[in-house]
C-alpha cells in the first residue's frame, strides 16, 4: 500500500504541491489526470525518492520513503517506474538493458536473469529484438522496452509517468495495450495520463489535480463521467 | 640532378628519435589519462567543492609548455632530486595532459543526461553502480574523440622537450640537419615519421568509434 499524507514540495519558491494525501491500496489501479504543472509527475518522483518533500510522509508498504535511514535503493526494488522520456540505455543491448539491474541490484546470475529479462520481453512483445540496441528500435518499442526493465525487477508497484506522451500518435496503441495488460494483471499502478478514455477503463479510481492539490476524487465514473468541481469539467473539456 | 648525404645510418637515428618521442607520449598519456579521468569525475560530479582544482589545472593549460619545461627543470635541480630529463619530460607532459584530459571528461560525463542517470537509479542502482554501468560507458563515447585529439597533440608536443636536453625525433632532424646541411630534406622525413605516427593512432581510434557508432 502506498500511503501518501499531506505532501508538500517546493522548487525554490515555487510550490508544486501543496499537502496532497492520497492512498494507493494492493491491486488498485489509480490514474492521476490534470494540467501541466499541476505537480502529478512530480508526486510520482516523490514516491520512490527521486525528488525530496519538504514535509509530510509518504510511506510504502510502511517504509518511510524520505526518512534518513530508509535504504532507498532496497525500496526502489519494489517501485518500478516508467518516464515519459523512456530512458533507454544506448550502449546496452534490448536484453542487456532490462538484465542490467536484476544482475547488479539483486545478483541474479547471468542466466537467471537472462531468463526474466526474455520471459518480461517477450511480454511486451519485444521476443525479437534481444540483441538488437535501442538506437534502433521505434519509440513505441522503447518505451515496451523500458517497462519490461522495470517488470524485470519483479516490483510490487508500477509507476507510469505519462507513458505516451512523447510518442506518435499510432505507437501510444501499442504502449497503452502493455500497460492495459499489467492492469489485468492486477499489478498495483500509479498513472499520471493524459489519456483520459484509457483512464476511465483501466483505473479504479481517478484523481483530478488542480495548483498542487488533489481537487476531485473518485472512480472513473464519478470524475470522468460525471464530474462535480467547475475545474474538472473545464479540464475535461479543454483536452478533448 | 639529385643527390644527398642523408645514409640509411641517419634514418635509423630518427626512428631511434622518433621511439623517445612515442615513449614520452606513452607516458605523458598515462599520467594525463590516469589523473584526467579522476579529476574530470570529481569536477563533473563535486563542481563547487574542486573550484579550486580547476584553478590549478588552469595554470597548466595557460602557461606554454616550453617554460613549463625549462622552470620545472630548474626547479628539479634546486631541490636537488636526481630525476633523469626523461622523467621530468613525462611528469611535466603527464601534468599538461591531465589538465587537458580533465577538461574532456568533465564534458563526457556532464553529456550523459539526467533522465537515464534518473531511470538507472530508480532501478535501485546506487550511486556508483550508476557511475560504473552507465555513466562512465556513454561519458567514454563522448570523450573519446576529444581525447584522441589529446593524445595526437601530446605526440607532437613532446618535440619541445629537446630543450632539456632529450635526442626525440625533432632533435635528431635537427642533429643531422646540423651535419648534412639538407634541412628540406630532412624535416620532410622527420614530419612524414609524425605523419605515420599520428595516422596508426587516429586509424585505430577511428576503427574503435565505428565499433561504437554501430550500436548506436
Amino acid at each position: 500500500m502506498i500511503e501518501i499524507d499531506n505532501v508538500h514540495k517546493s522548487f525554490g519558491e515555487l510550490d508544486v504541491i501543496k499537502g496532497v494525501s492520497l492512498r494507493v491500496n494492493k491491486g488498485e489501479v489509480v490514474s492521476i489526470i490534470g494540467g501541466s504543472g499541476s505537480g502529478k509527475s512530480t508526486l510520482l518522483m516523490c514516491i520512490n525518492g527521486l525528488e525530496s518533500i519538504k514535509s509530510g510522509s509518504i510511506r510504502v508498504d510502511g517504509t518511510e520513503v524520505h526518512a534518513p535511514g530508509t535504504d532507498i535503493n532496497k525500496l526502489r526494488q519494489k517501485i518500478g517506474i516508467v518516464f515519459q522520456q523512456w530512458n533507454a540505455f544506448p550502449h546496452l543491448t534490448v536484453l542487456e538493458n532490462v538484465m542490467l539491474a536484476p544482475r547488479k541490484v539483486l545478483g541474479r546470475s547471468k542466466q537467471d536473469a537472462e531468463e526474466m529479462a526474455v520471459k518480461q520481453l517477450t511480454h511486451v512483445g519485444l521476443a525479437d529484438k534481444l540483441k538488437v540496441f535501442p538506437g534502433k528500435l521505434s519509440g513505441g518499442q522503447q518505451q515496451r522496452m523500458a517497462i519490461a526493465r522495470a517488470l524485470a525487477m519483479s516490483p510490487d508497484y508500477m509507476l507510469f509517468d505519462e507513458a505516451t506522451s512523447a510518442l506518435d500518435p499510432q505507437l501510444v496503441g501499442e504502449v497503452l495495450d502493455t500497460m492495459r495488460l499489467l492492469a489485468e494483471e492486477g499489478m498495483t499502478m500509479v498513472l499520471v495520463t493524459h489519456e483520459i478514455r484509457f483512464a476511465r477503463d483501466v483505473s479504479d479510481r481517478v484523481a483530478f489535480f488542480r495548483n498542487g492539490l488533489v481537487h476531485e476524487i473518485g472512480t472513473p465514473d464519478q470524475v470522468i463521467g460525471n464530474p462535480q468541481k467547475p475545474e474538472t469539467i473545464d479540464f475535461l473539456k479543454s483536452i478533448n | 640532378m639529385f643527390s644527398t648525404s642523408f645514409t640509411w645510418n641517419d634514418f635509423l637515428f630518427l626512428l631511434q628519435g622518433a621511439w623517445v618521442t612515442l615513449l614520452l607520449t606513452l607516458g605523458a598519456m598515462a599520467i594525463g589519462t590516469v589523473a584526467g579521468v579522476l579529476c574530470g569525475l570529481l569536477r563533473a560530479l563535486l563542481p563547487r567543492a574542486t573550484l579550486p582544482l580547476s584553478w590549478l589545472l588552469d595554470v597548466f593549460r595557460s602557461v606554454p609548455l616550453l617554460i613549463q619545461f625549462v622552470l620545472f627543470n630548474s626547479l628539479k635541480s634546486i631541490a636537488g632530486l636526481n630525476w633523469s630529463a626523461f622523467t621530468v619530460a613525462c611528469i611535466v607532459l603527464g601534468i599538461y595532459a591531465t589538465a587537458f584530459c580533465t577538461e574532456i571528461v568533465r564534458s563526457g560525463v556532464l553529456a550523459v543526461p539526467f533522465n537515464l542517470r534518473r531511470a538507472s537509479r530508480s532501478l535501485g542502482l546506487t550511486y556508483l553502480q550508476d557511475l560504473r554501468y552507465i555513466v562512465l560507458p556513454i561519458a567514454t563515447r563522448v570523450a573519446f574523440p576529444g581525447w584522441l585529439n589529446l593524445v595526437l597533440s601530446v605526440m607532437k608536443d613532446t618535440a619541445l622537450v629537446m630543450w632539456i636536453g632529450i635526442v626525440e625525433l625533432l632533435r635528431a632532424s635537427q642533429t643531422i640537419v646540423t651535419r648534412i646541411q639538407e634541412p628540406l630534406l630532412v624535416l620532410c622525413i622527420a614530419g612524414l615519421i609524425y605523419y605515420v605516427m599520428s595516422l596508426v593512432v587516429a586509424r585505430l581510434g577511428a576503427r574503435l568509434e565505428t565499433r561504437w557508432q554501430e550500436n548506436d
